[in-house]
């Protein structure tokens, strides 16, 4: 591991109050909210995925959604057919993953500018959901499972442990689970962007001609970064269908993919500690936004986009940063000890 | 004899309606390189436009081909002045921002007129050809596809400001030190747009119908065919939908609609694969 991370007590601070929430929280919080979090968890997982590919590799994806959706009907119809989770699981990985170097290789190899890259991927979103919204006669079945169409698939299994089919998962477990996941997912994330290879992405998202002139293979290198990114949010497709036991279109939602920018816009683009705020955030906030009768969830995520594009471009957590660290040197000359500003580093 | 007539007239409204989807946004991509991403929600207030404005006891006509344009040319310019305007040259910011812009429209709409559709008469019977029977209305679609690409292609050919039009696109700042003001020309440009979008909206609204949501089943096929076709505004927007549209509309006769868009985007990745910068990006590179 990279002593720059193994330093970095931000990272420490954030794994141990992972592993506090994993250990305490279903003793000390009641199962309602245990259960609320655990959403929050799922979600957070998936604005992780595209935290680390537009943050750490540049590539701004407008279809995060379509990958979450590939992930969620994965793991529904595997298993539901096999009737073990833990295969399935596996698979809402690599499947998404495999579409991703799929899909990666056409965009990347083609070198399609940002503005193309953002309506292809919307576009490959949009596409998914018709064609799941369509998937509503007999016909549509793979291994048994019948896709549904706008109905979706009903009766998705709990994680169960693995080799055991019946011993499903209390609710506790399950956020123990998905806690763990999202660790894991995290502590991954920030090894690799620490590792050379991920060095090399931040660099390519810095300047991608001086990265190609040093001899990387930059299409390569975002193919890669890209398909990280398809996996996880097909992991967490994966566990947000199994904690809702149910999974339709809406999965590929462009509701899905805009959420995900805001996560990520709002918390700020290149942290991964700002994402998962911002999940917490907006989905409290659309919580109390849906009490008030004339809103509906639509305009009030609208007006957040934009006014996050047009006010806050950089996103609350460096932005909040950066006015830290201007007022505590504006503080320290007051008391007259010198000090220059610090450059503001934004890799936690 | 009889089904191919069909076969062909079908390829052709295709066509046609591809470049009725396209043609508002292809003008603004071609001037500006912002891709307007609630392109779909201002083909929906065209629509609206015109259910409204005839249940208000507006002739149809002339609420498809001068309210409709009207309107959402109107709120173009009020988007470009208060949103775009404030996002030129961060591209990627000016997505985010219009499609934030796209969800307010839905949901707003929503709010107001509710979740259901509403439809207008379509204009019109069937014509024979043959033992078989075929709107009267797609001939319409196909005339007024052709008219907007012969219109802005005239403009911009014959026209003082097209001139000016064209000197903007190929280098903005060369124009401005000629005393051209670029913002002008560039709020005119998305105002344009934004009407040829809304006229396009109008006359689709008896086909498809109008939702709130239906913006989400257009673009799709609107921004493959805009960036496909690339920056040259009438060959890009011609030659891609020819091309999209045939195929697609191929294969819907073979397998269903929605295979037909699946198609359509499968075709355009690998356009794109070979043309990263679109059709015109490297043939017909100095066309209009």
């Amino acid at each position: 591991m990279e002593r720059s991370l193994t330093r970095d007590p931000g990272f420490w601070i954030m794994v141990v109050i992972g592993l506090v929430l994993l250990i305490m929280g279903p003793i000390l919080i009641d199962m309602f909210t245990i259960m609320q979090i655990t959403q929050y968890v799922v979600l957070s997982v998936f604005a992780l995925s595209l935290a680390y590919i537009w943050g750490f590799g540049g590539i701004l994806s407008f279809g995060q959604a379509a990958f979450f959706g590939l992930g969620a009907y994965a793991f529904a119809v595997s298993s539901i057919s096999l009737g073990d989770t833990t295969l399935p699981l596996v698979l809402s990985f690599v499947i998404p993953a495999a579409f991703g170097v799929a899909l990666g290789y056409f965009m990347f190899y083609g070198k399609l500018s940002d503005v193309y890259l953002g309506v292809v991927t919307m576009v490959v979103t949009l596409i998914f959901w018709k064609l799941a919204n369509h998937t509503a006669g007999p016909e549509y079945s793979i291994a048994g499972v019948r896709l549904g169409g706008f109905n979706g698939i009903p009766s998705i299994p709990t994680i169960n442990i693995p080799g055991q089919p019946d011993a499903w998962l209390d609710p506790a477990q399950l956020f123990r689970f998905f806690m763990g996941v999202l660790i894991v997912v995290y502590i991954a994330l920030r090894i690799l962007i620490a590792s050379d290879f991920g060095r090399i992405s931040i660099g390519i998202r810095e300047n991608e001609t001086r990265a190609a002139l040093l001899g990387y293979d930059i299409r390569r290198h975002k193919v890669i970064v890209f398909a990280i990114g398809s996996g996880i949010a097909g992991l967490s497709g994966a566990m947000w269908a199994t904690y809702q036991s149910f999974i339709d279109p809406n999965a590929f939602s462009m509701e899905m993919s805009a959420k995900a920018l805001i996560w990520v816009m709002a918390g700020g683009v290149g942290t991964l500690l700002g994402p998962i705020l911002g999940v917490i955030g907006l989905q409290w906030l659309t919580l109390q936004m849906g009490m008030v009768e004339f809103l509906n969830s639509l305009v009030v995520l609208g007006a957040i986009m934009m006014v996050l594009v047009l006010a806050l471009p950089k996103g609350l957590v460096p932005t909040f940063k950066s006015l830290g660290i201007a007022g505590w040197t504006l503080w320290r000359r007051g008391r007259g000890v010198s000090g220059g500003v610090k450059k503001v580093t934004s890799d936690d | 004899m009889d089904y191919a007539i069909i076969v062909a007239l079908e390829m052709i409204r295709a066509v046609a309606w591809l470049v009725l989807l396209a043609a508002g946004l292809a003008i603004i991509f071609g001037m500006m390189r912002v891709i307007n991403f609630a392109h779909g929600e201002f083909l929906m207030l065209g629509g609206y436009t015109v259910v409204v404005s005839t249940g208000a006891g507006v002739n149809e006509w002339v609420a498809i081909l001068l309210l409709a344009p009207l309107v959402v040319g109107i709120f173009g310019v009020v988007v470009e002045r208060l949103v775009i305007r404030q996002l030129y040259g961060r591209m990627l910011d000016s997505l985010l921002a219009t499609w934030g812009l796209s969800m307010l429209m839905i949901g707003g709409v929503t709010l107001i007129f509710g979740n259901t559709v509403q439809g207008v008469a379509t204009p019109f019977g069937g014509v024979r050809i043959g033992s078989y029977q075929m709107p009267v209305y797609n001939f319409v679609l196909i005339f007024f596809a052709a008219a907007i690409l012969l219109a802005v292609w005239a403009v911009l050919k014959f026209t003082r400001a097209g001139l000016i039009a064209r000197a903007t696109m190929q280098n903005p700042n060369m124009a401005e030190t000629l005393g051209i003001r670029t913002g002008w020309v560039y709020m005119a440009t998305f105002g344009i747009g934004s009407a040829v979008t809304g006229l396009a909206g109008g006359l689709l609204a008896p086909v498809t119908g109008v939702v709130p949501a239906m913006g989400a089943s257009l673009v799709g096929q609107s921004f493959i065919t805009v960036i496909t076709g690339g920056a040259a505004v009438i060959t890009g927007t011609l030659s891609s939908a020819t091309i999209l549209g045939s195929i697609s509309q191929a294969t819907t006769f073979w397998a269903g609609p929605v295979y037909g868009d699946a198609a359509l985007l499968v075709v355009a990745l690998i356009l794109l694969r070979i043309l990263p910068q679109g059709i015109t990006g490297r043939i017909f590179k100095r066309a209009l």
